[in-house]
């Protein structure tokens, strides 16, 4: 018998990326029961009620259809209007907008429509876990920007000019930031923007965490005007709103690259599911009190566990956005992931090795405190008792 | 502190009077003398009233109704409604009062320990004032929700453990 040449089953580029940090901590947190989590990285709160009761009457009264590939055009209106009104920001929804099935597709559609094979994405970590998987399944090739706790986990100009080359095509950032909470200020956003202007890189930003500030309002990067014609904003619901099981994002820039992304969208996707896409419409209309709402608790979560990181020796920079504290455990003289690893085991408590999220997270953990008070305050107490007794005395 | 501050302190103690100041200066980041002395000053402002707790009585084996009765009454030159309200709010059976717009005048909340003592109420005291006209009375036979809380709402963390 002849022996066939040996082939892998899988794409190279499925086989080359490791599976996701996060999904092997999920495991192991998953085998101890009774934990306290803060490894979510999604709103503890039900979707408001109203935007659950517009999708009931919205399935009651038989919308039950595909759409537009590129959405209902009342809710690419309603974006419009709301990006409008919350961040000075203008999209025409007839060619500017897509509706994707969560921001995730919407950054995948992006890379893909960017990308050719050997192209490098300047990836600024930490960061979400996605995004340099994504970038190797286009065939791309993702460049880490690290960040440090010293600048605060904010994005310098120096980092990014040092890396470009002339294969350099985009970059790709998420501010307010997944796991650091960091949040570029005007003054940061205009150090880098001559830096992309220069380079001609076109931008993916993912405003997902956009409405959960809490110490000044977001700047978005494509409110100014010299950015604006190179960025595609990636945004959705999930965070803002607590919509994160109703697969529901976009993506607005320039017509010709959001052209490109339908066309993917078209052959893939087809179309984000109606129920979700009537929501979403309720959602951007009258869901702003609950929005505000909710960004009120997790401030008052914030203040409230970060000052108890900091005080039982877990030094923490303060998270201005998102719903996470990055605290660093460097003083237990444990690496992140013999921290994760050992707090979960003895203490019961989930958080997330820092490293998992790419360069500069080494050192650190991420905990979400989306989740209660009660719940924030006995898991203080279980790391303050972990703490005391690793720590040397 | 600022009067933004200041609802919110109202809101968090609306939703659990039992925090300390402590745990309300680091919730809102101000300072505990922040904290008490607003506290001080809403409650001689009259602005907080009470901390109360918000009790599920079906589930203390103890006998309570309660019932709430529409009142029509005659109003009276110079004060209205208010003298007889304010008579009415006394009955240590009463816990809520109110003057209502449309089909009839008072809304009166009462409790008792059985539909008899609360009948007897009515029957006895509240029909029989001057100015009662009639009274309608309602027996409330299950709260699901009360003062914005939802009572019995499953609240399990239906969420993975970790996610990214």
């Amino acid at each position: 018998m002849t022996e066939k040449p040996t082939r892998s089953r899988l794409a190279q580029s499925v086989a080359s990326i490791p599976p996701s940090g996060i999904r092997r901590f999920f495991e192991l947190a998953n085998s101890v029961a009774d934990c306290i989590s803060l490894g979510v990285g999604e709103p503890d709160f039900v979707t408001p009620w109203r935007i659950r009761e517009a999708a009931i009457a919205s399935l009651e009264a038989g919308y039950t259809t595909y759409t537009a590939n590129a959405g209902l055009p009342e809710l690419r209106e309603a974006i419009a209007a709301y990006l409008s009104d919350r961040f000075g920001l203008s999209y025409r929804p007839e060619d500017q907008i897509v509706v994707t099935v969560g921001a995730s597709e919407a950054i995948d559609l992006a890379l893909r429509a960017l990308l050719d094979p050997g192209d490098e994405v300047l990836v600024v970590e930490p960061c979400y876990v996605s995004y340099a998987a994504n970038v190797r399944l286009c065939g791309g090739v993702p460049v880490s920007v690290p960040t440090t706790k010293e600048t605060g986990f904010r994005l310098r100009a120096a980092e990014l000019r040092k890396r470009i080359t002339p294969r350099t095509k985009a970059l790709i950032f998420s501010y307010p930031n997944n796991p650091t909470g960091a949040v570029m200020t005007e003054d940061d956003w205009l150090e880098i923007l001559p830096v992309i202007r220069e380079a001609g890189l076109l931008v993916i930003a993912d405003e997902i965490y956009a409405e959960l500030t809490y110490d000044r309002p977001f700047v978005s990067f494509a409110s100014f005007p010299a950015a604006y014609p190179q960025t595609i904003l990636v945004s959705g619901f999930s965070k803002a709103f607590a919509m994160t099981g109703w697969r529901l994002g976009y993506a607005c820039g320039p017509a010709d690259l959001i052209a490109g992304m339908v066309k993917i969208h078209q052959y893939t996707m087809l179309c984000a599911p109606i129920l979700s896409q009537k929501a979403g419409i309720e959602a951007l209309r009258h869901g702003r009190g609950d929005v505000a709402r909710m960004v009120e608790a997790y401030r008052q979560r914030r203040n409230f566990f970060v000052k108890g990181l900091c005080d039982i020796g877990l030094p923490c920079h303060r998270p201005e956005g998102a719903f996470y504290a990055f605290p660093s455990v460097e003083p237990t003289g444990l690496t992140a992931t013999e921290f994760a690893e050992r707090l979960l085991l003895e203490a019961k408590v989930a958080v997330v090795p820092g490293d998992v999220f790419g360069e500069g997270g080494a050192g650190h953990v991420r905990c979400s405190y989306a989740t209660s008070l009660e719940a924030l305050e006995k898991a203080l107490e279980r790391m303050a008792r972990f703490v005391q007794h690793i720590r040397p005395i | 502190m600022s009067p933004e501050k200041t609802r919110e302190l109202l809101r968090l103690l609306e939703a659990n009077c039992r925090r300390s100041p402590e745990a309300l200066a680091v919730l809102l980041d101000v300072s505990v003398d922040e904290v008490n002395e607003a506290l001080r000053r809403l409650e001689e402002q009259g602005i907080i009233v009470k901390y109360s707790a918000l009790v599920n009585w079906d589930k203390v084996q103890e006998d309570r109704v309660t019932a709430m009765i529409d009142v029509k009454v005659t109003p009276k030159r110079d004060v209205g409604f208010d003298e007889v309200a304010q008579r009415i709010s006394q009955f240590p059976e009463v816990t809520a009062l109110y003057l209502m717009s449309g089909a009839y005048d008072l809304s009166v909340v009462v409790e008792g320990r059985s539909m008899k003592e609360i009948a007897a109420f009515v029957s006895e005291k509240l029909a029989t004032l001057d100015s009662v006209i009639s009274t309608t009375t309602h027996f409330i036979m299950k709260k699901y929700k009360h003062d914005g809380v939802i009572f019995d709402e499953r609240r399990d963390d239906r969420r993975m453990v970790v996610t990214p």
